[in-house]
């Protein structure tokens, strides 16, 4: 039994929501589909008892009527799982991982601003990369936003 | 007494790049802190959703001026995995041989910086002298200083020649050599010691807990490198060691990345001399396949990751980068508060950031005019001139070509 299927038949084995989820793509990469309201226990899990305790990066997507995120985490050994989760655009709230992952905030701050997402127990802080006049309810990574979007001036030299 | 707030940049004579650090200060202590980005937010990953493939790959080379085939190989990686394309074993060997090289280029302009950022200009012009060793072979390997564009999809565009083998050794061996001076300084120099060591430090738990990345969790002790953990490239094959340091300040980030440098010369020397023979790229479709791929890269300052996903097109569907100075930046303000203002430049420093590919391109449209702010190189030319001009330098009359 190779590593990444030791980790699947553990997260398979706690989890019980999560049989038929996990599909290992290649040596070191494994893919996890999971409900955005057993998110938290999960990425807890694999944290906490798994030894995945660096995550890369969080990945937000626009897929049609919802969104997509994609938690990157990773062992020592160099296996990542990638963890998916999704909401969907009406009501596109996620709950923070701050509680699991403490040097996620930028990653949140991406997704509210370029996704539009909401990041609930995100504390209150500046944006994250847009400016702080950046015009409200614009998110750059939304499919259907173009910059003729823009109806606000952005201050520029002139 | 009462707190006085400093505030550092946007535009700071001690930063390179546009971002902002609030300081609050007790004295000469730093109190609290805290950091602001996105000013250099240049909306790379939405503009590659519009491009072709091959224009992405033109505009993701250019994320960074320094690590520019870190990304652009993140990026070729992950596509290449989604269109399950093999790349022939010496393109996979050119392209870690331009990589090591890269590191090599991006250490030794650090180290620069650092000596300047601490009062100590002479290290600056000795290893930015060195570094002109590097660049010069780069530019001779691919044709270019900077952005050396060396990857194309299946493998790479350009060969090297035993004739330039042996030039890369040449220079291997000068720059090993004054390599091991550095080093001696940084263990020897009291001067430099004093200086850095307790500056800047960040513990291993906070290391770990803020995700440091590269050689600043390396420098406090986390034993994580991509190229071992996670082997992409021709990693897998060649022996190298991790070098991990106990200090956990800035001394320790000096140690590290000196003695990276090292272990760069040996994978240099390995590549070449283990080079196979044989194609050096495969063919690849316009249109990749319907997929997804997460790819990881030990940059030089630290690990870059890119995931990609493919939609069947000759578009992608959606390309994200994380580039390691924001991983890194979560724990400056660990690493400032409690220190002396004196400190901060060196501190940050230290980082080796990279704000600008941290960041990432929106191009400002006038509304009233409805003009867009996008120069071509002759309007930039012409630009300039009538600047310059009005600055009562008449830069035309100049006609100095550059002799190659």
């Amino acid at each position: 039994m190779s590593n990444e299927e030791k980790i699947t038949a553990a997260l398979t084995q706690k989890f019980s929501f999560l049989e038929g989820k996990c599909n290992i793509t290649r040596a070191r990469r494994v893919w996890v589909d999971v409900d955005r309201n057993h998110i938290i226990e999960m990425l807890d899990f694999a944290k906490n008892e798994l030894g995945f305790n660096l995550l890369c990066t969080i990945t937000g997507l626009d897929v049609a009527e919802n969104l997509e995120f994609i938690y990157h985490i990773a062992n020592k050994e160099g296996i990542v799982i990638n963890v998916r989760t999704n909401a969907p655009k009406s009501d596109p709230v996620i709950k923070t991982v701050l509680g699991v992952y403490q040097g996620a905030t930028y990653y949140e701050r991406e997704l509210e601003d370029l996704l539009g997402a909401k990041v609930d127990g995100l504390p209150e802080g500046r944006h994250y990369p847009l400016p702080e006049d950046w015009p409200k309810g614009q998110h750059p990574l939304r499919k259907d936003w173009k910059r003729e979007n823009l109806t606000q001036k952005i201050k520029t030299e002139e | 007494m009462g707190r006085v707030v400093i505030p550092v940049g946007p535009q700071h004579p001690a930063l390179k790049e546009p971002e902002s650090f609030t300081l609050y200060l007790e004295g000469e202590r730093v109190a609290a802190s805290n950091v602001t980005l996105g000013y250099n937010h240049r909306g790379i990953e939405k503009a590659c959703e519009g491009n072709t493939y091959i224009e992405n790959l033109y505009l993701i080379e250019r994320v960074c001026g320094i690590c520019s085939h870190s990304h652009s190989t993140c990026y070729i990686t992950a596509v290449e995995e989604i269109a399950k394309v093999e790349v022939p074993k010496r393109g996979l060997y050119i392209r870690t041989l331009i990589a090591e090289l890269e590191r090599v280029h991006s250490h030794l302009l650090w180290l620069g910086v650092a000596g300047h950022e601490i009062g100590f200009d002479t290290l600056f012009m000795y290893s930015w002298r060195d570094r002109e060793v590097v660049m010069d072979i780069m530019a001779m390997l691919t044709g270019n200083r900077v952005n050396y564009a060396i990857n194309k999809y299946g493998g790479v565009k350009r060969d090297v020649t035993d004739d330039q083998k042996e030039q890369v050794l040449k220079a291997v061996e000068t720059l090993e050599e004054r390599t091991k001076y550095y080093i001696d300084v940084v263990y020897e120099e009291t001067t430099l010691i004093n200086r850095l060591k307790d500056v800047g430090r960040l513990s291993n738990e906070d290391a770990m807990r803020l995700f440091a990345s590269g050689p600043m969790a390396r420098a406090s002790m986390i034993d994580r490198d991509t190229r071992r953990d996670d082997p992409y490239l021709a990693y897998a094959e060649i022996p190298f060691n991790v070098i991990t340091d106990d200090h956990c300040d800035v001394l320790g980030r000096t140690i590290v990345r000196a003695k990276e440098l090292i272990e760069s010369y040996k994978i240099i020397r390995y590549v070449l001399k283990n080079m196979p023979q044989g194609e050096i790229s495969a063919k690849v479709p316009r249109r990749i396949q319907a997929g997804e791929a997460f790819a990881r890269y030990e940059a030089p300052r630290g690990e870059d990751v890119h995931y990609v996903r493919a939609n069947g097109t000759d578009k992608p569907e959606r390309v994200k980068l994380r580039a390691p100075t924001l991983a890194n930046l979560a724990s400056i303000t660990n690493m400032l508060d409690g220190g002396y203002l004196a400190d901060v430049p060196i501190v940050i420093a230290a980082i080796d950031p990279c704000f600008s590919c941290t960041d990432r391109a929106i191009s400002i449209k006038h509304l009233d005019s409805g003009r867009e702010n996008v120069l071509d190189f002759e309007g930039l030319r012409k630009y300039s001139i009538e600047w310059y001009k009005n600055q009562g330098f008449d830069a035309s009359k100049l006609n100095k070509k550059l002799v190659l």
